[in-house]
């Protein structure tokens, strides 16, 4: 009887205990989805698969994967040219280092779940849109795609078969907009990495005017299990109504910081408690952004939330991309807004108004508000721009909306801590010496 | 139609279009910056934002961008709504944290729209408590300032720079609130459209730098409508003044021709009315380079002398009026008028009239150039001759990507979503020039060569057309394919580079597709503002017999109206004719060559100061409007002919207003329709009902003076125009020919123009002016394909053929004398091939002289120059009349030294 694996995208670097080479990833049995997928299969019946399995983007969005494929004009419909994927590998969210762990320690997954999605797509044009940061990425996935175009696993003839893939590892030149997947593309492109307008959607009209598929690193890694393993074993992965794992890390001041593959839906307290160690002698748990900057605080009522999309949505928040910062009860409120609206500001494209001169002024606010320069009504002009900025509609992409999430809900949470700001007249957490 | 519902009020409006579209198309106040009728939407300014409601029972709807937003039939939005209101002053907010306070010393303030928007919004009270960023501004050249401050990052300079006029210098760098529009380095912007960024700009980031070196309130500036004298597209214009001087033009909406956008010869161009070259006085050749003063009577009265002891020859001008050129032809008589064109631009112009009579294929507007989806130019450097031409062909191209949107669902006002699926797929361009253009990186496929092997080409196109197959080379084939293949063809050519057998070629084209069943447009340019007017006229002389009739010295006297002869025949034939005739008159405004020869000089009126009328390239006669009274002496040419020829006894020319001229000139073949091209000065009746030039907020009339006299003097009454040189009167519901600025309350910007048009975008309110004089369609014969004389080019040793090359700075006469477009001029150059070059030792930066024309020029080595022709820049030193025939010795000039240039770099050429 074979035991099929709980743990698809980290067994493999678990069990040699470090980099999975082209060897250690045949050896478990890796690039067999793949082959099998490509030489014996349709690429319909790979979207179906995908499909059925109910994969949802690990990117933050978990828009499902098979739903979005299927977007892609086949046949004539798709008129002359290239079709392209694109892997979404910018990890640049705050906290987030999931997509890093496993380019550099399961590159080969990656690549062959790439070949699989590129058969399913029809895409004979591949790009690994990298964080430009992440060296030891390039430098892994590099000499892993070597390997594979070595064994005619890319390029032409893919497993001798009629699909031909290139695969090309894009290093990005660093902007945090660049991780929007039509600014991805604009930048692929070598134009200024700002958001187009949709319409048109990328799978009708994206790279280079032509049907593209833009996909996170998990969840293409995710794509080989479900070929090898079958659609019932990836759903009965999860614990609640999502389907599969998911890696989860956790950052802060808990006792061992880390990243787990862990069913998805397992629950925010089992995450912090049993895989990171629970919170450090002397520290409280207060705030939770559940899956990176760009998400709602969280709060101990939260803790038994389970870690999908639909309960933490439910919430008031994201899971994002399941990378927890927690906040302790040492660390202002206020500073720890004010080092997020630093980043979402100095990381907005320029392009829309609200935006590019919102998230400025509300840096500004904050740091007089933690400087002791808050003035009656400073909270009521908070309030009233990150409503602005924030709604989903009133900025051109969702920059702004991201980084109102963590605003509006501490705004919510701790508001008696901005309070206390502006009637002291500076931060009570500097005076308590934190 | 679709019916939308705006604060509960159901509005029709075109569903092809967006939300803001259709509110403005409907008068309802809603602001915006980013989104321009001709540059559709981007969606980032966030400023017109409305409430849009789900259906009749949502209550609460949800902030939309209008301007992103389909007006759907059942659409229902408020602007009303306190959400969207407090969102909108929002945005104001937002863009005045960094939007410095100095409107009192900027150049926009008074006709900003970001300042319209603000009132609008009602945002009042600064909130904001940070420091305001700044930003180091560039040098752009002679035609702009760059103020970056004032930037409210709304991306319509780059997308009108770039996309629309398909400038590269320009660009958006940097990102978040650091946004920086300008170039890599200091330098003049290159686009020769940049001009248009003074009005695109919503706020004063570009300014309009000749206005500003002698700067005037938009209200305090005295306006009235007029057409570019620049070249034969006859843009629309606005041209404004106050103390006598022509102060700016900015452009007036045609939605036939200019649209929204001039050309930055026309914008810059006009300077010369101000020039100390000024003709103020009539004068009286006593010596050399000196003239008396005369009285102008004295001077009608000498003029009227000469008349009466007639042998007179009269030389019009194709940059005069309608008006002076009737007026010098009833003068002298038809057989002894020359239209003043060279002879073999006036060949031209005749066979190009002779071609568009014959072919059924009409003229097209600029409207219909942008509508083509496959064009041909052959031989004409548009951009250089007639640039706002290049300009709607950039987007007869582009429009490929509005037809590709169209397939993929997206609409056509999405722009960028319309860019970035387009990628840069074009509609069909083929050029056959002799040199590169300023247009080659918009073209399917290029052909460069020497004319006549262009006019070949076009003929081996035209017989392509017709075949199924054939052997031809590539771009013949190709651009026959393209034609073909084509829902509206497009042929393009001109008189530029003086070969008849061009223009035979590009009917001949036009015939193959009217025979393949297709309905082709043919676009012919001559290069002047009234050269179609001129050839309309017509004259029994053409200039080399006029030449050689005066040279023979049977013609008592001369008159030259508004014309440099050495610019239209060899020196030698000029000098010959203006040495031998007795009296030389010579009516002008600037002093010319021609003009210090004369023995009477007339001070003659520029478009600015005078009312008449011009015929360009689509044969459409468009009214100019005096817009201020000239100084001394100075009067329209017609008026000093006129006056003299009744002195003389003549009882044919007893015209006291324009109008009176004008009905001579309805009076004339082809030129009936004249008279109904734009009200004349009886319109509506009552001096009270005059269409005012000064604006309603006109300031200091009482005083403006006060430093010369503290008496007020008293308003000029105009009697010629239904304009009045005050503030008073009716500026409301007249045609648009006599509409002399945009104003509407709330809008004291341009971006007020939608106020003044039938719909966005569409004709001008009461209609496009201009009357056509020709309709096209069958009438005559298509000119034959006449026996060239095929001639080698030469080589060092037996001297080069010439081929004229022009320059939209430098080739026009009269705007190469406005200081702007003149630092913009290169010194007169020859362009060699690099085998000649090497042959003659030349080398860029050196220089070649020319005994034949008398001139030393700068070289320019072109790896497109066939070997042994040079290209000549025409209109520049040396070479500003006919190039000779012939082969024309040149040498490598050992004393040439470039002339120095304070700018990193000069380009005179498109």
């Amino acid at each position: 009887m074979i035991t099929l694996s709980t743990k698809p995208l980290t067994e493999r670097v678990e069990a040699v205990g470090g980099l999975v080479d082209m060897a250690a990833y045949e050896n478990a049995g890796g690039y067999e989805a793949a082959r099998q997928a490509i030489t014996k299969s349709e690429p319909e019946a790979v979207q179906g698969l995908v499909k059925d399995a109910d994969l949802r983007g690990r990117g933050g969005a978990g828009f499902p994967t098979g739903v979005k494929w299927g977007f892609v004009p086949k046949g004539d419909a798709a008129g002359p040219g290239h079709k392209y994927l694109v892997c979404n590998a910018d990890e640049m969210e705050p906290g987030t280092f999931k997509d890093r762990y496993l380019m550099e320690m399961d590159p080969h997954l990656l690549i062959e779940g790439m070949l699989i999605a590129a058969f399913a797509i029809g895409a004979d044009k591949a790009y690994i849109f990298l964080r430009g940061e992440y060296h030891e990425s390039f430098k892994r996935l590099s000499s892993a795609l070597a390997d594979a175009t070595e064994k005619g696993y890319v390029g032409r003839n893919v497993f001798g078969s009629d699909f031909s893939v290139d695969l090309v590892i894009h290093r990005s030149g660093g902007r945090y907009i660049c991780g929007e997947e039509t600014a991805l593309l604009n930048a692929l492109e070598g134009k200024r990495g700002q958001p187009r307008t949709k319409p048109p959607f990328p799978p009708a009209s994206g790279a280079w005017g032509r049907p593209t598929i833009v996909n996170n690193v998990e969840t293409l890694c995710n794509v080989p299990g479900i070929l090898s393993n079958g659609v019932d074993w990836f759903r009965d992965l999860g614990i609640g109504n999502d389907s599969g794992t998911k890696l989860y890390g956790v950052s802060g001041r808990v006792n061992r910081p880390g990243l787990w593959e862990l069913p998805i839906g397992t629950t925010i307290r089992e995450i912090i408690e049993e895989h990171a160690g629970g919170m450090q002698e002397g520290y409280k748990l207060r705030g939770i952004l559940p899956g990176g900057a760009s998400t709602d605080f969280l709060t101990v009522e939260h803790l038994d939330l389970p870690m999908d999309y639909g309960s933490i949505q439910a919430a008031g928040s994201r899971m994002g991309t399941g990378t927890m910062i927690l906040m302790d009860d040492s660390v202002c409120p206020v500073a720890i807004s004010i080092n997020l609206q630093h980043f979402f500001a100095q990381e907005s494209c320029g392009f829309c108004t609200p935006c590019r001169e919102g998230l400025p002024w509300l840096e500004q606010l904050l740091i007089d508000i933690e400087e002791g320069r808050g003035q009656p009504g400073d909270l009521e002009l908070l309030d009233g721009n990150a409503a602005f900025i924030g709604a989903p509609g009133n900025t051109f992409c969702l920059h702004a909306t991201g980084a109102m999430e963590p605003l509006l809900s501490a705004l919510r949470y701790f508001r008696e801590d901005f309070e206390a700001h502006i009637e002291s007249g500076g931060c009570p957490y500097r005076e308590r010496g934190h | 139609m679709a019916t939308i519902v705006v604060d509960g009020v159901e509005f029709e409006v075109d569903e092809g279009q967006n939300l803001l579209h259709a509110c403005l198309s409907q008068g309802l106040e809603l602001p915006y910056f980013c989104w321009h009728p001709s540059l559709g939407s981007v969606g980032a300014c966030r400023q017109c934002a409305v409430i849009q409601y789900a259906d009749a029972d949502d209550t609460r709807g949800r902030l939309t961008m209008a301007c992103m937003t389909p007006a759907k039939d059942g659409t229902r939005i408020s602007i009303q709504t306190e959400t969207a209101k407090q969102f909108r002053a929002s945005v104001i907010e937002w863009l005045m944290e960094n939007h410095p306070h100095d409107c009192p010393v900027c150049e926009e303030g008074g006709e900003c729209h970001l300042q319209d928007m603000t009132v609008m919004t009602g945002h009042i009270q600064r909130r904001y408590r940070g420091r305001k960023r700044t930003f180091e501004n560039q040098y752009l050249g002679p035609f702009l300032n760059h103020e970056m401050n004032r930037c409210i990052t709304c991306y319509r300079c780059v997308r009108f720079y770039n996309d629309y006029a398909g400038g590269t210098d320009l660009q958006a760098f940097g990102s978040r609130d650091r946004m920086y529009f300008g170039r890599t380095t200091d330098g003049v912007l290159e686009n020769e459209f940049s001009g248009n960024l003074i009005e695109v700009c919503p706020t004063g980031v570009f300014t309009d730098k000749p206005f500003s070196e002698s700067y005037t309130r938009k209200w305090d500036l005295s306006s009235a409508p007029s057409i570019c004298a620049g070249c034969a597209v006859g843009c629309n214009t606005f041209v404004s003044e106050r103390y006598g001087r022509l102060k700016r033009v900015h452009n007036r909406y045609h939605g036939e021709l200019n649209g929204y956008f001039l050309c930055d010869r026309g914008r810059f161009g006009a300077g010369f009315v101000n020039s100390t070259d000024r003709i103020e006085h009539v004068g009286e050749r006593v010596e050399d380079d000196l003239f008396d003063v005369l009285d102008g009577e004295v001077g009608i009265a000498k003029l009227a002398e000469m008349i009466r002891q007639g042998d007179v020859v009269g030389i019009g001008s194709p940059r005069a009026s309608l008006e002076t050129n009737v007026a010098l032809k009833t003068l002298v008589g038809e057989a002894q008028f020359c239209t003043g064109m060279s002879s073999a631009e006036e060949s031209l112009v005749d066979l190009i009239i002779q071609t568009q009579r014959a072919t059924s294929a009409d003229i097209p507007s600029l409207s219909d150039v942008e509508s083509a989806d496959a064009v041909l130019i052959l031989g004409e450097d548009v951009l250089n001759t007639a640039p706002r031409v290049a300009l709607a062909l950039r987007q007869t191209v582009r429009n490929r990507a509005l037809n590709l949107a169209g397939e993929a669902g997206i609409p056509q006002w999405q722009d960028a979503g319309v860019s970035s699926h387009a990628q840069g797929r074009l509609n069909p361009l083929f050029i056959a020039s002799v040199l590169p253009s300023g247009i080659d990186d918009i073209a399917a496929d290029l052909a460069h060569d020497v004319p006549l092997n262009l006019a070949d080409c076009g003929f081996a196109i035209a017989a392509c057309i017709g075949e199924a197959s054939g052997s031809e080379p590539g771009f013949v084939r190709k651009a026959a394919a393209a034609l073909r293949s084509a829902q509206n063809p497009l042929i393009v050519s001109g008189t530029s580079t003086r070969t008849r057998a061009i223009v035979e070629a590009a009917g001949a084209v036009v015939a193959a597709l009217e025979s393949a069943g297709k309905v082709p447009r043919l676009l012919l340019v001559a290069p002047e503002a009234n050269s179609f007017g001129s050839g309309l006229i017509g004259g029994g002389l053409d200039m080399n017999a006029a030449l050689q009739r005066v040279a023979s010295g049977s013609t008592k006297t001369l008159i030259v109206a508004e014309n440099d002869i050495f610019r239209r025949a060899e020196r030698e034939r000029v000098e010959q004719a203006l040495c031998t005739v007795e009296n030389l008159v010579v009516l002008d405004s600037l002093d010319t060559p021609t003009a210090s020869l004369a023995s009477l000089v007339f001070p003659a009126a520029t478009f600015a100061e005078s009312t008449g009328t011009f015929v360009n390239y689509e044969t459409r006669a468009q009214r100019f409007y005096c817009v201020f009274e000239p100084r001394n002496a100075i009067a329209p040419s017609w008026r000093w002919l006129a006056q003299a020829a009744t002195d003389a006894g003549r009882d044919d020319l007893g015209w006291r207003h324009v109008d009176d001229v004008l009905e001579a000139v309805a009076a004339s073949p082809n030129m009936a329709g004249v008279r109904a091209v734009a009200p004349d000065a009886g319109y509506l009746g009552s001096s009270l009902c005059k269409t005012p030039r000064e604006t309603p907020r006109f300031s200091g009339r009482t005083a403006m003076n006060a430093n010369v006299n503290i008496h007020e003097p008293k308003t000029s009454v105009d009697e010629e125009t239904p304009l009045s040189f005050s503030m008073e009167g009716l500026n409301r519901d007249q045609p648009s020919a006599l509409l002399p600025f945009v104003w509407a309350p709330g809008w004291n910007s341009n971006q007020s123009v939608f106020k003044f048009q039938q719909e966005i975008g569409g004709a001008a309110a009461g209609g496009d002016p201009g009357v056509r004089l020709l309709a096209s369609g069958s009438i005559g014969t298509m000119p034959a394909r006449s026996a060239s004389v095929r001639s080698d080019g030469g080589g060092v040793d037996t001297g080069f053929r010439l081929i004229p090359v022009q320059a939209i700075f430098g080739s026009d006469e009269l705007s190469s004398r406005s200081p702007p477009v003149v630092e913009r001029s290169s010194a007169a150059f020859m362009i060699f091939s690099p085998m000649d070059a090497e042959r003659l030792g030349a080398a860029q930066g050196m220089g070649v002289s020319c005994s034949v024309l008398g001139a030393t020029f700068a070289v320019t080595v072109d790896a497109a120059m066939k070997s042994g022709y040079v290209g000549v820049s025409v209109g520049f030193t040396g070479a500003e009349g006919e190039l000779p025939d012939g082969l024309i010795a040149l040498a490598v000039d050992p004393n040439y030294r470039p002339t120095p240039n304070p700018h990193d770099r000069v380009i005179a050429r498109g």
